[in-house]
């Protein structure tokens, strides 16, 4: 079974469980000035934003083709078969690429710290194997988060929807975003109301770049011998100029 | 002691930015990147990505193209640009990596990707053909160290495998210089679109070659200035010649894809974008259009400016890769900090005087025994000076 989440911000009313259970979790500090933060940092691994009387949640969404882990220069980060995206601290050595590349900005950076590492959610992957739910769809009072299987999870939502048309936009965000995410959210206004971004492509992004890198070798076996090639041409002519040259003055 | 006392304008600057450069190294080392950055979670790769090596590296073209040029295609007459055009190379990358060990967040491990593989990584890709294009630069320049030294053996070894390494530094020039590109091909969310293209690899590289032969002129302008020889002129000009074509073909691809894209329309939106857009393509087609006038490439010193001004051109076009075009899909505006600036301008400071002096104490440039050859067609086939290949 690889785990998903499925959050319902229609259910959320913003009490903050998740964000607890999560940095008790990592072992981080929590207090009413990180909670009015809003904002996914190397000190808060999810967040709860508020928007008017919405709520909206931001986590990792663990891609199904993740981004990050496909433009890590150490392979530091992976998806695991169970669903989680974790990351390896000791192989990484900081470049950042997966900040930059992430569709969604998840990781954060420990900027103040002498030793950086990244810092993402991990969907709790120390409980994957056992199947237990994460750490913040427990601690969910309400519901607005659950933990389960991918497809499940996408039926729940496609019939919470069909049952309450009018309370939900006819969306459940993760399904196509970037080939998929295990992450699904649902609304009842349109996501980029909520803070999410809708103009993501379809398709999987780490293709964009294997489309070029996959022609490497083709590059390197080509250049190589057409270059090689060039020279000895190049010097075959000049052979013969001198050779040439030797006879006329004989 | 005397002699570590600074004198003239341009030691005094270098001293003051040793100065500086070693308090922000500090900075950054012991305070870490959040104290000597203004970088965020947002905006996570900032100045000493999108100058010391985006640029850096760009900057450092000149190497390859002109190895190719003497060693492949036998185009003799410009040998005695190789050696410098090498040397700068060479000490563009190893600036570049110096620059990369400020930026990365744990530099010790800078060697972890050539361990700990991940081939569907660019970035993987370009640390691979960075460090491999290093040690070749470092061979190829090694024929000057050894000829310095008299090792004469050494150097009979060196000649053996000069030309597969010229040939292989040539291939991985092209792979990296365009996978600097490649780098943002992931981000189309992110990259505005007056720069985000799928031509991203081709247009880094095209510039790559225009930059190469662009500084060579610059350095032999230089030179000539600080080692009171002749410039090269004829050879110069010609390069001039060259790189006018190789400009007018990066600016064709550059537009024909703006076009293809329908990315122009974005210049109606208000915002820096459109005004540092201008500019890059200004600097650009500008020193193209005077580069075409004969008047221009026969006056050493419009040369030079119109040179300088292609080089800035170039450099605005990968700060707004890696900043400008960045900032609005990331919704955040970086503005370098000190620590940032200071220390690119120390290394720069480094690469220039590192330089001069190699040039002083090594046999960088020919010998001034004779006048600058002047350029004749029959110096295509000039086979009786023909040097052995690596000098």
């Amino acid at each position: 079974m690889a785990r998903s989440v499925l959050y319902d911000s229609t259910r959320c009313v913003g009490c903050r469980e998740c964000e607890k259970a999560c940095s008790e979790r990592w072992h981080l500090p929590y207090n009413d000035k990180i909670a009015a933060e809003e904002k996914l940092s190397a000190h808060k691994l999810t967040t709860i934003r508020t928007y008017g009387e919405k709520f909206s949640r931001k986590l990792c969404m663990h891609c199904l083709e993740p981004t990050c882990a496909s433009v890590c220069p150490v392979g530091a980060l992976h998806k695991t078969a169970l669903g989680p995206v974790v990351y390896d601290g000791d192989k990484c050595m900081g470049c950042r690429y997966c900040m930059t590349a992430c569709p969604f900005q998840v990781p954060s950076y420990e900027w103040d710290s002498r030793l950086p590492k990244v810092r993402k959610c991990d969907f709790c992957s120390d409980r994957a194997a056992s199947g237990q739910p994460t750490r913040c769809s427990e601690a969910c009072p309400v519901e607005a988060t659950v933990t389960g299987d991918r497809d499940q999870l996408i039926a729940e939502a496609r019939k919470r929807i069909a049952e309450n048309p009018n309370q939900y936009v006819n969306k459940i965000y993760g399904i196509e975003e970037v080939g998929g995410t295990s992450v699904l959210m649902l609304s009842s206004v349109p996501f980029d109301q909520i803070g999410f971004r809708t103009d993501l492509p379809q398709s999987s992004l780490p293709m964009l770049t294997w489309n070029v890198l996959s022609h490497v070798p083709d590059v390197a076996i080509v250049g190589g011998v057409l270059l090689g090639g060039i020279h000895w041409v190049t010097s075959r002519r000049i052979e013969v100029a001198k050779a040439e040259g030797k006879e006329g003055t004989k | 002691m005397s002699r570590l006392i600074p004198r003239t304008f341009w030691q005094w600057t270098f001293a003051i930015l040793m100065a500086l450069g070693a308090y922000a190294t500090f900075v950054r080392f012991y305070y870490g990147l959040g104290a000597s950055t203004n970088l965020t979670d947002q905006f996570p790769w900032g100045l000493w990505i999108g100058f010391d090596v985006l640029c850096g590296v760009g900057l450092a073209a000149g190497g390859f193209t002109l190895a190719a040029t003497v060693h492949l295609f036998h185009i003799k007459k410009f040998e005695p640009i190789v050696r410098p055009a090498v040397l700068t190379a060479f000490l563009g990358y190893v600036l570049v990596v110096v620059a990369l060990m400020f930026d990365l967040g744990l530099p010790w491990r800078i060697w972890h990707p050539l361990i700990m593989w991940n081939p569907h990584s660019v970035m993987f890709e370009v640390g691979w053909c960075v460090t491999l294009y290093t040690s070749v630069l470092a061979l190829e320049f090694a024929p000057v160290v050894l000829e310095r030294f008299q090792l004469v053996r050494l150097m009979k070894v060196l000649k053996v495998v000069m030309i597969p390494l010229v040939i292989a530094g040539v291939i991985l020039s092209t792979l990296h210089q365009s996978s600097l590109g490649s780098l943002f091909l992931i981000v189309p969310h992110k990259l505005h679109p007056l720069w985000y293209s799928p031509l991203l690899p081709v247009l880094f590289y095209v510039s790559a070659i225009a930059v190469g032969l662009a500084m060579t002129i610059f350095e032999s302008w230089h030179s000539s200035k600080a080692f009171g020889r002749e410039l090269e002129f004829p050879l110069v000009k010609r390069l001039a010649e060259i790189l006018a074509v190789v400009l007018a073909f990066y600016l064709t691809i550059r537009f024909l894809d703006l076009f293809k894209r329908g990315a122009l329309a974005t210049l109606e939106q208000p915002g820096p974008e459109r005004w540092l857009f201008g500019l890059e393509i200004v600097l650009m087609a500008v020193p193209m259009l005077l580069l075409f006038r004969s008047k221009t490439r026969s006056n050493p010193r419009a040369l030079y400016f119109t040179v300088v001004m292609f080089l800035l051109g170039f450099v605005t076009h990968r700060l707004n890769v890696g900043i400008t075009g960045m900032e609005r899909g990331s919704g955040v505006q970086y503005v370098p900090r000190w620590t940032e600036v200071v220390v690119t301008l120390a290394i720069i400071a480094i690469g220039f005087a590192a330089f001069r002096w190699i040039a002083a104490y090594f046999p960088i440039f020919e010998k001034e025994k004779e006048p600058a050859p002047p350029v004749a067609t029959a110096l295509d086939r000039e086979w009786e000076l023909e040097p052995a290949p690596g000098d």
